[in-house]
């Protein structure tokens, strides 16, 4: 029995040894001598694992009975977040390296929290959710204020952390109350409860507070005030991973809790989660605007985009999740090449995060400026960029739902955040002269901003495939 | 040939990924070679879809040169023209050749300029041949990004303000086509253009937020398309966007949009509003008819007093679109045959206009009308073709400006007398600005010291016009040329759509007694 547990959760328990080794052969060695190397060798585990989750799965095991459940939505998440943790590691190597960042617990927090957000995708029940989602937050706090001589860093660590404290206080107040009006903590139980009796009084409640504290995890307004703060305020490689793999854990997570446990009251959380997408979408289009920061600006395009994907989420249909998966899968891609560029700016050596540095750099780089501008109007939604087939698809699964409002909506509100995703293409193509940004020749970063673009371009064709997975994904989640 | 059309489609598209991959540098052999390049393939592409013309054949009123490929999420990457838009398709293949001849003066980051043209011809002759709702918006929406490109890189000095202008202001009229078409799709399961014109979408009254909305689902969907359409047409009040883009563009950028880009929302209302959702249009057709009948009389006195000569030219494009909304919702034979007349014979003369202010443009270094006088002296042969199209602009028998006009206005006579008697006074104040422009510029003694010295047309020059003049004295005496191809089409969409309608009348009516 034990024995066949423990073999669903292989992956994260290979990616937990590998961790504490690493961890006592750094400390008991060179320590940070060894972290350019060990970033690497992180990176090359995560993408075998992701690969070996990938190949190797087949239908749904639940462990511990029903606890953690290995299932096609799992694998799907799974393999995202590994992948892009293992893009952004190694595309902070250099960067980190460069300003004297780089310490060697860095890549195995970033293990760490992955083990957590594995754990969190794959969560059967309301202990192994907090379990997962703890492991994670605690290990991103710590990532937030990695830069500790900086006032910002530490600032946007504790923030994270306060308000993080809060949110899974939010968290553990609905799941207690879940608890109690349905006698147990296995989301099949809680299900099976819902479908027996009306829903009741408390258990409404208590679905409330799960939705806060999971709202605060991907930023959904009007849980979104630490976002642009902690963005800015940390280095931006831990930004860039803050902008990819825990979007899409926690994404995953709320999924999974909204199916699985309270798959029965479609119609409870539907409006709720409609509101959310609403007030996420708007907000982050209009607040976007004033930003001259890039980093923020990227906080609040998340904002949007976190938006758009909880669109699909409270369409309440399996086509619904699908569409999330999608949208979820290529923001992470589009996010990735969009932080490689961002990573690369600078100027005599020092980080640059000033769009106004991004003037006229068309004319100096021709090529980055090219796969930026891809990317921007990907982000933006404008066809044949993939961007546009994300949207595209949560907008179908919003109107077969019926919430023909909900698109309408989310496309003008698309419209508010194309301006600032143009201000950008406006900077580097037509703005005026006397900007010396300088890009750093990074070939990590280069081919990481150039496959990022080639992927929204050439996507039109066929998706690369990830359709048909999202597609299973989503099915085994409305069994 | 199973792929003409998209051979067509994507020769444009692989002579830019060629500039893009192998031209290096920036020197003026690299300048000429980007130029030479563009022109090849755009000429390349003309003569190939001369086979496109040549094979069709009018009197089949289907769809021709169909391929269809299965593609994501279920949709189709379907191509196929029938008699409405294999025109509009040829077309664009032969003013891209001129605005790229048109462009040989341009210095400035030239390989990207013609990376941007070529790109832009593949979409534009996308749309025109999409048959799958979604492939359609692709092409539709990413012609955006070249045009936005186009404008601000290249533009005049208040180019920032108008390429953000342009891209905003037509982007968020097709996003709301953009839900429409998902509705759509939800309501037939198929997003296949051909399949969608067969379908009914309902169309009983339905009550939204308390205000009875006759011709419901219908009507709502119209509303959508409308809403992309009348932005990209542009029609009164939502043209405001388009005096911007003329003026701030390159004069190759305004050829291409008037004569192409503007195309694209009349030929929206053809392939969809009317064979798709014939109650709403039906519902909504008196707006629409006197929306027209506005515009063509309000920007007309507006161009009476424009000091700039694109900003002027612009106006009178959008009064020249009012007769093709106009002819487009008398939904009758005369009305569908003038608009599309009137459509490819505003390609034809809006751009040379352009391409004629272009010219002193070039010269001169501004278009304020005030600037000029007594070019004749020292250009007569400028002012020849000046004048060639000033008269096709205000329609004079004998150009093909006149046919469109008429036969719009005769379309629309039968449907509304009174729009057609406003629309008509639309006609006087056309040969108003047009000649008062036309005075102003070229007649008068040469009494501006910087004239003096002002060179005529060069060879280039004149061979961008040649085809140009011919066309538009051809089609003015010969209109069967276009008429017999359109035809059958429009008479097949006229009969569909007053099939609906009346289907849709009589079901009200049963449904009253």
């Amino acid at each position: 029995m034990i024995q066949s547990d423990l073999n669903i959760i292989m992956p994260e328990i290979v990616l937990a040894v590998f961790a504490m080794l690493a961890l006592i052969g750094a400390v008991y060695s060179s320590k940070d001598k060894l972290a350019p190397g060990l970033v690497w060798v992180t990176a090359l585990v995560m993408t075998a694992v992701a690969a070996w989750i990938g190949m190797n799965g087949e239908g749904s095991h639940p462990a511990f009975n029903g606890m953690f459940i290995d299932d096609a939505f799992s694998r799907f998440a799974k393999v995202t977040i590994l992948l892009s943790a293992a893009a952004v590691l190694v595309m902070s190597q250099e960067y980190m390296q460069r300003r004297g960042l780089l310490r060697f617990e860095y890549p195995l927090l970033v293990v760490l929290a992955c083990i957590g957000m594995m754990v969190m995708v794959s969560a059967g029940d309301l202990m192994s959710l907090y379990m997962g989602l703890e492991l994670q937050s605690l290990s991103l706090y710590v990532v937030a204020s990695l830069r500790r001589d900086s006032v910002k860093s530490t600032e946007a660590g504790l923030k994270y952390f306060v308000l993080g404290a809060l949110s899974s206080g939010l968290l553990l107040y609905g799941a207690s109350l879940t608890y109690g009006y349905s006698g147990t903590t296995l989301f099949s139980g809680i299900i099976q409860t819902a479908t027996e009796g009306s829903v009741s009084l408390g258990m409404l409640f208590g679905l409330i507070f799960l939705i806060s504290g999971l709202a605060f995890k991907v930023s959904a307004v009007p849980f979104h005030m630490w976002t642009p703060d902690v963005y800015e305020g940390s280095p931006t490689p831990v930004t860039a991973f803050f902008a990819t793999a825990p979007k899409m854990a926690a994404m995953g997570l709320f999924a999974r809790l909204l199916f699985d446990a309270f798959g029965a009251d479609v119609a409870d959380w539907s409006q709720v989660i409609a509101l959310l997408a609403v007030a996420s979408m708007f907000l982050g289009a209009v607040a976007a605007i004033g930003q001259r920061d890039i980093k923020r600006l990227m906080a609040y395009s998340s904002i949007t985009h976190m938006g758009f994907a909880l669109m699909g989420l409270a369409a309440g249909t399996e086509f619904g999740v699908q569409a999330m998966l999608v949208y979820l899968a290529i923001y992470v891609t589009m996010n990735v090449g969009t932080f490689a560029f961002i990573l690369s700016m600078e100027r005599d050596g020092a980080p640059v995060t000033d769009i106004n540095a991004l003037n006229l750099y068309a004319r100096k780089e021709p090529a980055r400026a090219l796969a930026v501008l891809v990317l921007m109007f990907s982000l933006a939604g404008v066809p044949p960029m993939l961007g546009f087939f994300a949207k595209f698809y949560v907008l179908n699964a919003a109107v077969s739902a019926g919430l023909t409002w909900l698109a309408v909506l989310g496309v003008i509100a698309s419209v508010i955040s194309a301006f600032y995703y143009l201000r950008i293409v406006y900077y580097m193509y037509f703005g005026e002269e006397g900007s010396e940004l300088q890009t750093n020749a990074s070939p990590v970063l280069w081919v990481m901003l150039m496959a990022s673009a080639a992927v929204m371009l050439f996507g039109v064709i066929n998706m690369f495939g990830v359709e048909g997975a999202a597609a299973s994904a989503a099915a085994t989640l409305l069994h | 040939m199973d792929n003409l059309l998209s051979i067509v489609t994507f020769i444009p598209a692989l002579a830019a990924a060629i500039l893009a991959l192998f031209l290096r540098g920036e020197d003026k052999a690299a300048q000429r070679n980007a130029k030479f390049v563009a022109l090849f393939a755009t000429t390349v592409t003309f003569l190939v879809s001369l086979g496109i013309y040549f094979e069709f054949d009018p009197a089949n009123t289907g769809f021709q040169f169909v391929e269809d490929r299965a593609w994501i999420l279920g949709l189709k990457y379907k191509m196929g023209v029938d008699g409405i838009s294999v025109l509009f398709v040829m077309l664009t293949t032969f003013i891209m050749p001129l605005t790229i001849l048109a462009s040989w003066s341009v210095t400035d980051r030239v390989k990207e300029y013609m990376i941007a043209f070529l790109l832009l011809e593949t979409l534009m002759l996308g749309v025109f041949m999409a048959l799958d709702l979604v492939l359609f918006y692709l092409f539709f929406e990413a012609g955006l990004i070249p045009m936005f490109l186009i404008i601000g890189i290249w533009g005049g000095a208040n180019r920032i303000y108008a390429s953000f202008k342009f891209f905003l202001y037509t982007f968020l009229g097709s996003v709301l086509m953009l839900v429409a078409m998902i509705a759509m799709y939800a309501d037939a399961g198929t997003t296949d253009i051909v399949a969608l014109m067969d379908h009914q979408f309902a169309s009983e009254t339905i009550t939204l937020f308390g205000v009875h909305i006759l011709g419901g689902m219908q009507t709502l969907l119209f509303l959508a398309f409308f809403a992309s359409f009348a932005v990209k047409m542009p029609m009164w009040p939502v043209h405001t966007w388009l005096p911007d883009a003329h003026v701030q563009a390159p004069t190759a950028g305004s050829v291409v949009l008037a004569a192409i880009l503007l195309k694209m929302g009349g030929y929206g209302f053809l392939r969809f509003s009317l064979p798709m959702f014939p109650v709403g249009s039906d519902v909504l057709t008196p707006l629409v008819l006197w929306m027209s009948a506005i515009a063509i009389v309000y920007t007309s006195l507006v161009a009476l007093v424009q000091e700039d000569m694109k900003k002027l030219i612009a106006y009178s494009s959008v009064a020249h679109m009012g007769f093709v909304t106009m002819g487009i919702f008398a939904a009758n034979q005369q009305g569908i045959d003038g608009a599309i007349f009137q459509m490819l014979s505003h390609g034809f003369i809006s751009a040379a206009l352009f391409l004629a202010v272009g010219v002193i443009y070039d010269r001169m270094h501004t278009r304020d009308i005030e600037a000029y006088g007594g070019l004749v002296n020292r250009m007569p042969a400028y002012a020849l073709v000046f004048m060639l199209f000033t008269m096709a602009n205000v329609g004079l028998p004998g150009t093909s400006g006149f046919v469109g006009e008429f036969l719009t206005l005769m379309g629309t006579f039968q449907v509304n007398t009174w729009v057609a008697a406003v629309a008509t006074t639309g006609v006087i104040f056309s040969a108003a600005y047009a000649l008062f422009l036309y005075r102003r510029v070229v007649f008068g003694d040469l009494i501006k010291e910087s004239l003096k010295t002002i060179t005529d047309m060069t060879t280039r020059e004149r061979a961008i016009f040649a085809p140009l003049v011919v066309m538009t004295l051809l089609l003015g005496v010969y209109p069967s040329l276009i008429t017999d191809i359109i035809g059958p089409s429009t008479a097949a969409l006229v009969d569909h759509y007053d099939t609906a309608v009346a289907a849709a009348e009589a079901a009200s009516q049963h449904a009253s007694n």
